[in-house]
């Protein structure tokens, strides 16, 4: 297959980028897209260029570094997929791709199409924890746990924090993700403990963070790699309301 | 048009963020707090088309009649004059904290994406602000033609039912819908206000924390009913009009 590819180029988050034009030959349908990337650069660093910088860790959809916006899409066509699982076997012989970063004010540009997902990590740190005994292994059955319950917090977990959903809305909001990593604890029992001050602490720096709002076009649960779903969302909505109304302090 | 006013909106916002931290107490809030008050408003924006299509109805019998009256009922009760300020507070409101929720999120994406992705989400929903653009100022000549017109420079002849003088507010109706642009104009701003409620009636649950497997196909069905009953209802008055003996 010959490609031809336009991609982002920014040397850091001061300089402005823009798009350079490249055409790669010999691309084999059986390479994933970050192969292929890796085979522009082996070709970029031959001809004495600088390679393109892009994020990758685990190559096999759980790690969540790897997130190109590829033709419009954040990793590109195909559902429930990250950037690594994509095939060249998507695209035809000739096409034209474009790769960009994820573009949001609250993930700036490091250089290339590696942004700075650190944002992700400020708002898990704002709450996202539970108090649990220290010492000894507490017995497993302790506390019980629905079935169904029990699986919902796990589909839940399953977000690997890429930021697809950001990169998807036309808001830049997070709310996706934030929703998804509140849920996941607070429809656990061991969650319940600080749910309402979690819930108003992760939202709070998702907004000091300057990610955008919820305007419910859910192009974040057509885009997530992991299927979360929006409804998260609303449980979020319904749990920091009750934080608000029900908790002692004026915030 | 809208990417100019964008960059404008942008620049102005960059100024006033770079010389003031918190910009007053409604951009201090909370994004979530801010999506409840819009999902409020809007949701009391929309029992209040219901009742005023109720009384546009009344339009379409024989005689203007029970119209005039109705609207002179409207236009005078106590009660309904409070409801008024509490009306003119909820248009206020939910424009103002929807132009507060877009800038931010203009904000949140300075620099855009080459190709814009075009996920598999309802259509309505990416034009909540061109539609609400649209709708305002259908509004702003709604208002002036029959609020402003009409109870304060007086503008309006009077008929006489059953032994007293009302405002003939009927006539006035019928005469503005006898014009073929006033029609058009009307018909298209129905259209959008129809998309602007099919996403907004059902995402003003979400907004509320309202999502539920068992309650929401529910709740998004009504939003396409409430969405083609408010259009169609207020569409069919001026075709009627138009084309019909009135």
């Amino acid at each position: 297959m010959n490609i031809k590819l336009k991609i982002w180029r920014q040397e850091n988050s001061k300089v402005k980028g823009k798009f350079i034009d490249y055409v790669l030959d010999n691309v084999s349908p059986g390479m994933s897209f970050l192969e292929m990337l890796d085979a522009l650069n082996t070709k970029l660093i031959q001809e004495g260029g600088s390679p393109v910088a892009f994020e990758h860790d685990c190559r096999e959809g759980i790690c969540g570094s790897c997130g190109l916006y590829i033709n419009g899409r954040p990793h590109g066509p195909g559902e429930k997929s990250t950037t690594c699982e994509l095939h060249m076997r998507s695209f035809k012989d000739g096409d034209t791709i474009i790769v960009e970063p994820w573009r949001a004010k609250a993930f700036p540009v490091i250089r290339d199409l590696i942004v700075d997902r650190s944002g992700f990590d400020e708002i898990l740190k704002a709450g996202g924890f539970i108090s649990v005994n220290a010492g000894a292994a507490p017995e497993a059955n302790s506390i019980l746990v629905n079935k169904e319950v029990s699986e919902e917090a796990f589909d839940v977990a399953t977000c690997i924090g890429c930021g697809a959903c950001v990169a998807a809305c036309k808001n830049a909001s997070a709310m996706l993700f934030v929703s998804a990593k509140i849920s996941q604890l607070a429809i656990l029992p061991q969650g319940k403990v600080e749910a309402a001050q979690r819930v108003q602490a992760m939202v709070a720096k998702m907004d000091e963070l300057g990610f955008g709002n919820c305007t419910n076009t859910y192009a974040c649960e057509a885009e997530c790699p992991k299927g979360i779903k929006v409804i998260n969302i609303a449980r979020m909505n319904r749990e920091f309301f009750t934080a608000k109304v029900v908790s002692q302090k004026t915030t | 048009m809208f990417h100019s006013i964008r960059l404008f909106v942008l620049s102005v916002m960059n100024i006033v963020q770079s010389n003031y931290t918190i910009m007053g107490n409604s951009l201090s809030q909370s994004s979530l707090t801010k999506k409840y008050v819009v999902a409020l408003a809007g949701l009391f924006l929309i029992t209040f088309l219901f009742v005023h299509l109720a009384i546009n109805l009344l339009l379409l019998l024989p005689a203007t009649d029970t119209f005039n009256v109705a609207a002179h009922f409207m236009g005078t009760n106590i009660i309904i004059k409070v409801f008024e300020v509490v009306l003119f507070s909820g248009i206020f409101i939910h424009i103002i904290y929807s132009l507060i929720v877009q800038v931010q999120n203009w904000m949140a994406r300075p620099v855009r994406y080459k190709l814009e992705n075009w996920s598999h989400t309802s259509p309505f929903s990416k034009f909540m602000i061109h539609t609400s653009v649209i709708i305002f100022i259908f509004l702003v000549f709604h208002l002036i033609e029959f609020y402003i017109e009409t109870k304060f420079l007086g503008q309006i002849a009077d008929v006489v039912i059953d032994g007293e003088s009302y405002p003939d507010m009927g006539l006035k109706v019928i005469t503005a819908f006898k014009i073929p642009i006033v029609v058009i104009g009307y018909i298209l701003s129905f259209i959008v206000l129809g998309f602007h409620l099919h996403h907004g009636f059902q995402s003003a649950f979400q907004s509320l924390g309202l999502n539920h497997t068992k309650y929401t196909p529910t709740i998004k069905l009504l939003s396409t009913a409430v969405s083609i009953i408010l259009a169609v209802g207020f569409i069919i008055i001026p075709l009627a009009i138009y084309f019909g003996n009135y």
